[in-house]
């Protein structure tokens, strides 16, 4: 036996004086790897209607914006890897790993720094990250109560609003939780796009305002504005629901949103692990105005265009008995567009069906780490309307994820 | 000018002179606030973040916690990841670089005790478990002289014009913590080997220092609700043991305990896990009273 190694360890424990208990500790190279989790997520999903010719009347799709695809489909696996980087900065990494086509695509979610020593309450964030504005946007999808974003989130924000760029948070010294803040974006999320202002094309702020109403409540409010600038912010062309193609066409010019948000949950005693409801509803209102390129068929042509829309969703989670959820939710959008000096007709023309909907859903969750969904949708959220059906999985693999409120 | 002179002199001499310091401190559970009570008299100001009727694991880092921690001085929790769902990110979202790892203002009280349960492997599939061993570490009176040890040492660094004050708190506590124990093992003895079946694994601690022994938790893995099929199991397993009581948490729904009562013939008992869990667990010393009332009068 060969005692060399252990003489030479024994020297250097002394050395540096250690304890013998931290000695006798396993001697590894991954005990500061960072917090690695895992979310999956399926879906089985039963439409009436063909999703390709999903179209939001009175509004310019955003990617990946509609019901999804029918029948068995993956969600995005989500990959979080994230830890201190020292004494000053935090760090966070989120990848979605998709199915599309077929074929298996990485889209970077996020990936940012944060500071965690400034003084006086200030947080700043740097990276690509998911903007703070509003209730829902910061949340990632398996964190969601249902297993589709609101309409107001697919109209406005494209699922929700991701850029990067920077973002400084103050919280006020209060018992009141208060907290501004401000973000700066490149400009090339939607409902920006094109990197407008040499990469400054989109501007943020925010201010939330929260705090306990006896033990068994919890409320928070929120106020929030979007300054965004497009440049050739491209829709795909795509079937509308009468199987009619429609052209691809580009919106340029100023986005700017505004939105109310408010957040209630109650736990008898505060105590979530029995019963509990949560409620959310936010309001949204964008302006937009500028011009349209598109090709009918007939060569390039240019419009003008503004618009005006505003929509909410008023939605309740309701924990009627451990592990057991169901919910409901209603959307609504309305759009009162101008489009002019066009030869055709486009969907921001088709402002006159209000988009509504529908949602109840049941949720199971056999550990904080599993939940099994079943979610039926009445879309009437283009003419002709939907009966949608989704039954859905997630699952929570490593790394504890984070009780967000 | 007569007039401002003395505001002005009166104005620079409240601005030069500091502030009577009270340490803020933000307890992450009932039982270290009543610690921080106990050590820190008046030259502290706890806010207590959670009771004994909540479900540590299941608390949402919420407004009211994240304004708290942005103005503490001090956060003690309990740590080996029973706040795992919720306090790194109340710390991280709290912008105090106060709280942050490596400085003075934050305390776990599982790192002054030995843990219990430490696993060898970690695994999902065994339920919410801890890797650095069962967290309810204050079921245990005896863990309170180490925590309150590191935690005088701890407000003494912070505040060290009152290091003796929180010194002389300790002898104090520590005196008068020694004759309560010797007062509750006394009372204890008739418990010595009792039989016990608990809602969650949340009791090693208590069964280590009464001599306890846990023959059956309701709940099939850690975090996962009583089923009926594992109740049903349960029950068969029970059979021919003389269990001395079904004992739960302040925040723990009665019914499955009660269910096995009925037909074990044992009592469903609440036993407070922490101050303000039942009625009688006022404080820090009624709360062990009350642990130990709640175990006699169940036969």
């Amino acid at each position: 036996m060969d005692i060399r190694p252990h003489i030479a360890l024994a020297a250097g424990v002394a050395l540096i004086g250690f304890s013998p208990l931290a000695a006798a500790q396993t001697i590894s190279s991954n005990a500061l790897n960072p917090a690695i989790s895992l979310i999956l997520d399926g879906r089985f999903n039963s439409f009436e209607q063909d999703p390709a010719n999903y179209e939001l009347p009175g509004f310019q799709a955003g990617p990946e914006t509609g019901p999804g695809e029918q029948g068995f489909a993956l969600g995005e696996a989500e990959l979080n890897i994230s830890s201190n980087v020292d004494d000053m900065f935090y760090g966070n990494l989120v990848a979605a790993i998709a199915s599309e086509d077929g074929e298996g695509v990485i889209e970077l979610e996020e990936a940012w720094i944060q500071t965690l020593a400034l003084p006086a309450g200030f947080t700043l964030k740097a990276g690509k990250f998911f903007s703070r504005i509003g209730y829902l946007n910061e949340k990632h999808p398996h964190a969601h109560d249902f297993a589709d974003v609101p309409l107001i989130y697919r109209a406005f924000l494209a699922n929700n609003l991701k850029d990067s760029g920077v973002q400084l948070r103050w919280l006020a010294p209060t018992d009141l939780y208060l907290e501004f803040g401000v973000e700066l974006l490149s400009g090339e999320g939607f409902p920006a796009g094109g990197r407008a202002d040499k990469g400054q094309g989109m501007s943020t702020a925010f201010v939330k305002l929260g705090g306990d109403a006896g033990v068994s409540n919890t409320w928070q409010v929120g106020a929030s504005m979007v300054d965004a600038k497009a440049i050739g912010l491209t829709s795909e062309a795509y079937d509308d629901p009468a199987g009619t193609p429609q052209p691809e066409f580009a919106f340029s010019g100023d986005s700017d949103l505004v939105g109310l948000d408010v957040v209630w949950k109650w736990a008898p005693q505060g105590n979530y692990k029995q019963r509990n409801v949560v409620f959310v509803a936010e309001w949204m209102r964008r302006s937009e105005d500028g011009t349209i390129d598109t090709d009918f068929g007939g060569g390039p042509e240019t419009g003008a265009y503004s618009g005006d829309q505003s929509g909410w969703y008023a939605q309740a989670a309701w924990q009627f008995m451990p592990r057991w959820r169901v919910g409901l939710r209603l959307d609504a959008l309305a759009a009162d567009n101008t489009v002019s000096g066009l030869s055709g007709s486009l969907a921001l023309d088709r402002d006159t069906h209000d988009p509504q909907r529908t949602s109840l859903m049941v949720d199971f969750s056999n550990s904080e780490f599993s939940r099994l969904r079943l979610q039926f949708n009445a879309d009437d959220s283009y003419p002709g309307g939907d009966a949608q059906v989704m039954l859905q999985y997630i699952v929570s693999l490593g790394a504890h994820g984070a009780h967000q409120f | 000018m007569n007039t401002i002179k003395p505001l002005l002199v009166a104005a620079v001499v409240s601005f030069a002179l500091p502030a009577p310091a009270i340490l803020k401190v933000f307890a992450c559970e009932p039982e270290w606030g009543a610690l921080v009570r106990e050590l820190g008299g008046s030259k502290v100001e706890v806010y207590d973040a959670t009771t004994g009727l909540q479900d540590i694991h299941q608390i949402q880092a919420r407004p009211s916690l994240l304004a708290k921690a942005r103005s503490a001085d001090l956060m003690v929790c309990t740590g080996a990841e029973l706040e795992i769902g919720w306090l790194p990110l109340v710390r991280r979202q709290s912008a105090n670089p106060r709280l942050q790892p490596g400085q003075l203002g934050y305390l776990e009280a599982a790192s002054a005790v030995t843990m219990l349960e430490v696993p060898e492997s970690v695994d999902r599939a065994l339920g919410d478990i801890h890797p650095f061993g069962n967290p309810h570490v204050q079921t245990d009176p005896r863990n309170m002289i180490k925590v309150a040890a590191a935690l005088a040492r701890r407000l003494a660094q912070l505040d060290p014009t009152n290091a003796a004050g929180y010194q002389e708190a300790l002898a104090a506590f520590n005196s008068k913590w020694t004759q309560a124990l010797e007062r509750w093992q006394a009372k204890a003895a008739p418990l010595q080997g009792a039989k016990i079946v608990a809602h969650h694994k949340s009791w090693p601690y208590l069964a280590d220092w009464l001599g306890l022994e846990i023959v059956g938790l309701l709940e099939p893995k850690p975090g996962i609700p009583p089923s009926s099929t594992h109740l049903a199991g349960l029950l068969s397993d029970l059979q021919g043991q003389p269990v001395r009581a079904i004992i739960r948490s302040g925040y723990e729904d009665a019914r499955p305990s009660e269910w096995l009562a009925a037909r074990i013939h044992a009592p469903a008992v609440l036993v407070p896990q922490t101050v303000g869990a039942a009625p009688a667990a006022a404080d820090l010393f009624t709360l062990y009273d009350a642990m130990l009332d709640a175990l006699l009068g169940a036969k």
